[in-house]
């Protein structure tokens, strides 16, 4: 019919293959996608490191009652330093106790039996701390290393400390967010341009593009893993105890789980606004039960086998068993199967559930 | 000759409330290698028509043939979906690729085709090959959508208002490639409200509105059914009121109508009906305040089968 065309040979072009190369094209030629993919999980960090690394000794607030014996008291419990002491009339230490502004007060009494009364209030954390600060000051005041039947040794060393903890915590995080946004966000986008009706309207095979956008997802989670976990262990010594394919197989079956959950919030979302809030829906607990910054085992303990349930949280358990305790995967099966669960489940809802037009 | 499309009392009914019937009982068959026009106002049903024959829409009910198969048949998705191709009325192509990775792209979902770069070359694109997409004009990007339909080189092209919002020389660029893609004997089914889009494109035009084809033929065919080839058209001072039909006895003349002060004529020959009609004005004492001769066109056509204009938004009921 036309001249010097000839039909080019199928083998040639990969759908597969140019679909993902699409995704990665579009995805690094859009700088701030790659700003808030790689730079703010870096961001939020630095933050916490710098918050959490030099922290001065914290300060334990208690109040003195002034009279003729306050500055010899002031005197013994400044030599812990930790204290921080202050002294005032007996009602304004009564009122900052009250507003909770100090941890403890002493007054020192006069006459027979005990010299000193403490309040403090046993069910505040930072008070029974106080307490047994002032308690060691007031009562053996003249410890001397010989005598003492504890020796202290102060553990600063990387693997226990808040930065080692955090890190597998913000690693589950961004596979978490990257995930769902990677995911959710690129296919409401194509919903909305018409692109995906285009698409459809060529042979293109339907999976072909779902698995295009899933291996994309996990080609953008390299880096962003490697970045973190560099950064962290040139900045904070953070280093991994268990084996390195461990943790590779488990931030691809994360990352695979909550790319298959994107999937699942996109596959009925017609508009922006609907997807960002159904990820809103889904990430916020996560955020808050899945012991990101802090254990989740300080929920009530009723709460806890449903906690555990969650995928972050059953990556980020996982993760740190890996790089804090040096666990082996095969002790952690339920937590695989959970993720795995999270994934293969969602995947399979999204496909029969996707909206194509 | 075969048809290459087929729809048969083709019904979409789109849910609502009230429920909009934007296709009531479609009949259409477009044959092997002509450029068929859908012609219609917006809102006539042509968007959801093309849809359905492309397989992107369920018909409510009535039948579908595409290349003499069906959609929803096993096999048959996929071998009507690898020859044709087509362009929807909007799309945005991904702005951050370029126009080359784009083509590859919609190449590589088609077991045959056209090599990307032939393909550009057919639409004049080959110099924008790197550019992103973002940085086209829309009849560039229009003309990219033309290229994504042609690429997997298929038998029928499917292109809904493939100009719509252009510019007219990006319209006209647009026109010859479209002849060009017919001259290689593939087969072309667009929708439009230009006619004259239709009358130079198509072999043959249906005329759609409410869902339902109201006149098919060629665009010849259609002028000849309004009985004359000219229109002359002209108003009155005072804004004169007298029956036009006492002009259809002038010589030549076919119809005579008056809409919103305007008396419009169709004529065979200019030059018998125009003196008859100056004259006839003279003697009944009228004067002129504007007239205007030009060729009948498709716009005339459908005015007189529907009584309203093809790009009026609100239908005015004639």
């Amino acid at each position: 019919m036309n001249e010097q065309q000839q039909p080019a040979p199928a083998r040639r072009y990969s759908p597969l293959r140019e679909l993902v190369l699409a995704r990665l094209r579009e995805f690094y030629r859009e700088p701030e996608a790659v700003f808030w993919v790689y730079g703010f999980p870096i961001l939020m960090v630095v933050a916490l490191g710098i918050a959490f690394r030099n922290k001065p000794v914290e300060q334990i607030p208690v109040d003195v009652q002034d009279g003729s014996q306050a500055v010899e008291v002031k005197q013994l419990l400044e030599k812990d330093n930790r204290l921080l002491i202050r002294v005032h009339d007996e009602a304004t230490c009564l009122s900052r106790w009250k507003s909770g502004k100090t941890d403890a007060v002493v007054m020192p009494l006069s006459g027979p039996g005990p010299r000193y009364r403490l309040l403090h209030d046993p069910t505040r954390l930072e008070s029974q701390l106080a307490r047994s600060l002032v308690n060691e000051q007031l009562t053996h005041p003249a410890t001397s290393a010989e005598s003492a039947l504890v020796r202290e040794d102060e553990l600063q060393e990387p693997g226990s400390r808040y930065i080692d903890y955090l890190v597998p915590g913000l690693l589950g995080m961004s596979l978490m967010g990257g995930g769902l946004w990677g995911v959710g966000f690129v296919i409401v986008d194509m919903r909305i341009r018409k692109l995906l009706k285009r698409l459809l309207a060529t042979p293109m095979k339907r999976g072909e593009f779902l698995a295009a956008i899933m291996i994309s997802r996990l080609c953008f989670m390299v880096p962003e893993v490697l970045i973190m976990l560099g950064f962290t262990w040139l900045t904070f010594g953070v280093v991994i105890r268990g084996s390195l394919v461990a943790l590779v197989f488990l931030v691809f079956l994360g990352a695979f789980a909550f790319a298959g959950i994107g999937l699942l919030v996109a596959s009925r979302a017609k508009t922006m606004e609907s997807v960002s809030g159904l990820m809103n829906l889904i990430m916020l607990p996560m955020w808050m039960l899945s012991g990101i910054f802090f254990s989740y085992e300080r929920f009530p303990d009723v709460a806890l086998p449903f906690i555990r349930l969650l995928p972050l949280t059953a990556l980020n358990d996982a993760l740190r068993a890996v790089m804090l305790e040096g666990q082996p995967l095969t002790a952690q099966w339920l937590r695989l199967g959970i993720l795995t669960g999270w994934g293969v489940g969602s995947f399979v809802l999204a496909l029969r559930w996707f909206r194509w037009q | 000759m075969n048809a290459v499309i087929h729809c048969e009392n083709l019904v979409k009914t789109y849910d609502g409330k009230p429920p909009v019937e934007a296709v009531r009982g479609l009949n259409l068959a477009v044959l092997e290698g002509e450029c068929f026009g859908l012609l219609g106002p917006n809102g006539a049903g042509k968007t959801t028509t093309i849809e359905i024959i492309e397989g992107l829409l369920a018909p409510t009910s009535g039948e579908v043939a595409v290349l003499g198969r069906h959609w929803g048949r096993g096999e048959d998705d996929d071998t009507i979906r690898q020859r044709i191709g087509i362009s929807l009325q909007e799309t945005k192509l991904s702005d951050k690729l370029t126009v080359r990775e784009t083509i590859r792209l919609f190449r590589s979902f088609y077991r045959n085709g056209l090599e990307p770069e032939e393909a550009l070359r057919r639409v004049a694109l080959t110099e924008k090959g790197d550019s992103w997409v973002v940085k086209l004009s829309g009849g560039q990007r229009q003309r990219l959508a033309v290229a994504c339909a042609l690429v997997g080189d298929p038998h029928l092209l499917l292109l809904d208002e493939p100009t719509t919002g252009l510019d007219p020389q990006s319209r006209r660029q647009l026109w010859d490639i479209i002849r060009d893609i017919r001259t290689q004997g593939r087969t072309v089914l667009l929708t439009t409200h230009y006619m004259d889009e239709a009358e130079r494109l198509c072999d043959r035009v249906a005329i759609v509105d409410h869902g339902q084809v109201i006149a098919l033929g060629s665009p010849a065919e259609l002028i000849a059914r309004l009985g004359g080839e000219h229109m002359i058209e002209f108003t009155l001072k005072d804004n004169g009121a007298f029956d036009p039909a006492t002009l259809n006895d002038l010589p030549s003349v076919q119809s005579a109508q008056k809409e919103s002060g305007q008396y419009r004529l169709a004529v065979r020959e200019l030059h018998v009906a125009l003196p008859a009609l100056l004259g006839r004005l003279q003697q009944t004492g009228q004067a002129l305040s504007g007239l205007v001769t030009r060729h009948v066109s498709l716009e005339d056509v459908f005015v007189a089968l529907t009584g309203r204009h093809l790009r009026d938004e609100e239908s005015p009921k004639s």
